[in-house]
């Protein structure tokens, strides 16, 4: 058995030395057995340092995205030619077989004289058993990024949006951990890309357009999905309620919702969640522990500092915080926003 | 010999060939500067049918382990030999989770998890043996949640394992079916062995001791799964649970008194026999409604159908901790200070309070020895000139109707 693992990577790097690929075409990603060791091997980008990728390959941009250390995320989408994206009411977008959804966390520094540094690239790919994580470290040399199965600890430092130099223990997750938030009813499926999410314009190569408008264009969809939009939870001009649940939905709602990886609570923070004590109001937790911090509710209305949910967002200590994985550092703006939505309910 | 020397080569290369799913392959792990990094890797390498054996030793961890590859058995070389301590664990929020099917773990301990030690969600066929779970620091509320936490699972089996120091329950199983808990030991927990949420569970030949409430068999609103019934709780020893409640508030179980052999909350079918209760500081079975406010109008709150039969008592509420809630209180004032064995609460729904229950819901309590009782009557107690309480525990005897043993294949 452990001969044959041993035979059939040697077959693998012999195949990728042989092929030097970098052709995403060469990639049959829907029976995608033999997983790169290196993200060079997949053609998806002209330029791999600067993250300029090749013309089949789309960037594209969230409304609201998950707090991850203040990274900067460059996200790319691969579909394959000639097919089409699905659209359901409130989901995310139904992606066919073959296509590829890439995302580069990195620290730009653009605040301050720091290089910039790409930390790691994921990858999900969705192939015929279904979609894929893989996840990929860039090296010091900042020349390629490595398979890493187990995930990665890179500790670094970083320029924040003050311009101040912070130290961090970046985690890069493993494959289970995508899996933990990528889950639901036990079916791997991308997060962030759903319609309401994506309804905005961003700057393209030949200048700027809406996603949606853009992705009809390339026929991926229909012109016109009649998607409404959710509040991109930065804006302070949208209204507090929608700010808070969309910053709710990306951030916990993948997890907290029916059949996710946390429904054994009963808390649910999806963004279509209408039942109050579901959200958390006046909701005693279930299997919090220590986590709790001796508090009695998730969401005291009027109250933010009575509630376990804000206290979990704040904490740093891994058996309380929240989310479970993806972040060591807080996000004070996300508190801030939580906060005050508390506050006024 | 050289004919044996010869089919054993061919045995060995055939095997190569057939071997995926016949023979296990073996992937041995030592403590070393990578523990996490290897284990993690034959984790998600590993293939259905493999074994991971983690050698004897101290494995310390700063990140969390998971497993999701089914048929997968995780063992050590002995609870007290191979040891995987997070003392030092700087993410994640388990020591080990588990969410592939058909999964053993078996001969090694987990040491301060920073949260729950083994929590697994959502699979069918989870066998745990001789597995311990403990926080080296004694009872303390910096401790993690729970010991053995299967939940949402099916097919659920805890044997031979210890749990030690839980700040909610040692040994947990909830949102669960086809549940076997047996031959364990849970202590220093706030809760020793708890059952929550489920359905058909056996939990026997445990002993549950220094916890603050020994055994739990529990029912919560808003959850995905509730209405638990058909537990069987027999030849237990819940005995000595009087640690002071050290649960972080706003949990559940921070409402156990200190001194509590069993607790059955808002269950139906709870079959509780044959069992040693004793030593406790408060009382030695507890039956109760839950009693918080809820939304959620699918919950019944009310425990039901419960039958207490054959159960040996020792002494208990010598020293009732009237520190968590009413009960201990009322339970003093009511007996004058001669504490029951078995405490009801009494509430029902307001019709069957006035009309009375349906025969088939009412509480059995047979053949406990000299047991003594004490039960509520809510409309006495409410008004005056009224028998506040039932201390005759004569007014419960009936006739038992055993429930079906719990049973599922143990051999995946």
């Amino acid at each position: 058995m452990k001969l044959f693992k041993k035979i059939s990577l040697l077959i693998t790097l012999f195949i990728c030395f042989e092929s030097k690929s970098q052709n995403i075409s060469d990639y049959d990603f829907e029976n995608f057995l033999n997983t790169p060791k290196f993200l060079s091997q997949y053609g998806f980008f002209k330029d791999l340092k600067n993250q300029i990728p090749v013309e089949d390959v789309h960037p594209y941009s969230l409304k609201s995205a998950l707090f991850s250390d203040e990274t900067d995320k460059l996200r790319f989408v691969y579909v394959p030619k000639g097919e089409k994206i699905g659209y359901v009411k409130n989901k995310v977008f139904i992606f066919p077989v073959g296509s590829v959804l890439i995302k580069t966390f990195a620290y730009l520094n653009k605040n301050g004289p720091m290089a910039a540094e790409l930390l790691e690239t994921r990858l999900l790919i969705n192939t015929n058993d279904g979609w894929e994580a893989i996840s990929y470290v860039w090296n010091e040399d900042q020349t390629d990024a490595k398979r890493a199965i187990a995930g990665a600890t890179i500790p670094t430092r970083f320029i924040n949006s003050s311009g101040e130099i912070i130290n961090i223990r970046y985690r890069a997750p493993n494959q289970n951990q995508c899996k933990e938030c990528h889950q639901l009813k036990k079916v791997m499926t991308p997060i962030g890309p759903k319609a309401r999410n994506m309804n905005k314009i961003v700057q393209y190569k030949n200048g700027e357009m809406n996603q949606l408008v853009y992705w009809a264009a390339l026929g991926w969809i229909n012109e016109n999905l009649g998607s409404a939009s959710i509040s991109n939870y930065a804006d302070v001009n949208a209204l507090l309620e929608d700010r808070a649940r969309a910053y709710l939905d990306i951030n916990c709602g993948h997890c907290h919702i029916p059949g996710g990886s946390a429904d054994t609570t009963g808390l649910y923070l999806n963004y279509t969640e209408r039942g109050k004590e579901q959200i958390g109001i006046y909701k005693k937790p279930v299997a919090a522990g220590r986590a709790s911090g001796n508090l009695k509710y998730s969401i005291v209305p009027g109250h933010p500092s009575d509630s376990i949910l804000l206290y979990r967002m704040k904490s740093l200590d891994p058996g309380i915080m929240m989310p479970e994985s993806g972040r060591a550092l807080s996000d004070e703006t996300g508190i801030e926003l939580i906060s005050d939505w508390i506050d006024k309910l | 010999m050289k004919f044996l020397r010869l089919s054993n080569q061919f045995f060995i290369i055939a095997s190569l060939f057939v071997s995926v799913p016949i023979f296990a392959a073996v992937q041995v792990i030592k403590p070393s500067e990578n523990s996490y990094q290897e284990i993690q890797e034959a984790l998600i390498l590993a293939e259905p049918g493999d074994i991971i054996r983690l050698s004897a030793g101290v494995f310390s961890l700063e990140d969390s382990l998971s497993l999701d590859v089914a048929g997968v058995q995780i063992e050590g070389e002995g609870m007290s030999q191979t040891i995987l301590d997070f003392s030092n664990q700087l993410s994640g929020a388990q020591g080990l989770s588990v969410t592939s099917d058909n999964v053993t773990l078996q001969d090694l301990a987990i040491q301060n998890a920073k949260g729950d030690a083994i929590k697994v969600k959502g699979v069918t066929n989870i066998k745990f043996l001789r597995v311990k779970t403990e926080w080296t620091n004694g009872p303390s509320s910096d401790n993690g949640a729970y010991g053995l936490y299967p939940v949402e699972s099916k097919n659920v089996l805890i044997d031979g394992c210890i749990a030690i120091g839980a700040s909610d329950a040692g040994i947990y199983v909830g949102q669960s079916q086809n549940i076997i808990v047996r031959n364990s030991r849970a202590e220093f927990n706030v809760a020793g062995i708890e059952i929550e949420n489920s359905y058909f569970a056996d939990v026997y030949n445990n002993i549950a001791t220094n916890n603050t409430g020994g055994i739990l068999v529990f029912d919560l609103p808003g959850l995905p799964q509730q209405g638990g019934h058909h537990v069987r709780v027999f030849k237990n020893r819940s005995v000595g649970n009087n640690t002071d409640n050290f649960a972080p508030e706003g949990n559940i179980v921070g409402e156990v008194p200190r001194g509590t052999g069993i607790i059955i909350q808002a269950n139906s079918d709870v079959e509780i026999f044959d069992n040693e209760i004793g030593e406790n500081d408060t009382v030695n079975i507890a039956v109760v409604t839950y009693g918080n406010d809820t939304d959620d109008q699918a919950y019944y709150p009310h425990p039901k159908s419960v039958q207490i039969h054959g159960n040996k008592f020792g002494p208990t509420g010598y020293n009732p901790d009237t520190s968590k809630g009413e009960l201990a209180q009322i339970l003093f004032d009511l007996s004058g200070g001669d504490m029951p064995d078995i405490f009801w609460d009494g509430l029902l729904p307001l019709s069957q309070l006035v009309f009375g229950q349906p025969e088939n819901e009412k509480m059995i309590i047979t053949n406990n020895g000299d047991a003594t009782m004490l039960a509520i009557k809510p409309i006495g107690y409410m008004l005056p000139f009224f028998e506040p309480a039932i201390l005759d525990i004569n007014e419960f005897d009936g006739e038992i109707t055993p429930l079906e043993k719990v049973e599922f294949d143990e051999t995946f």
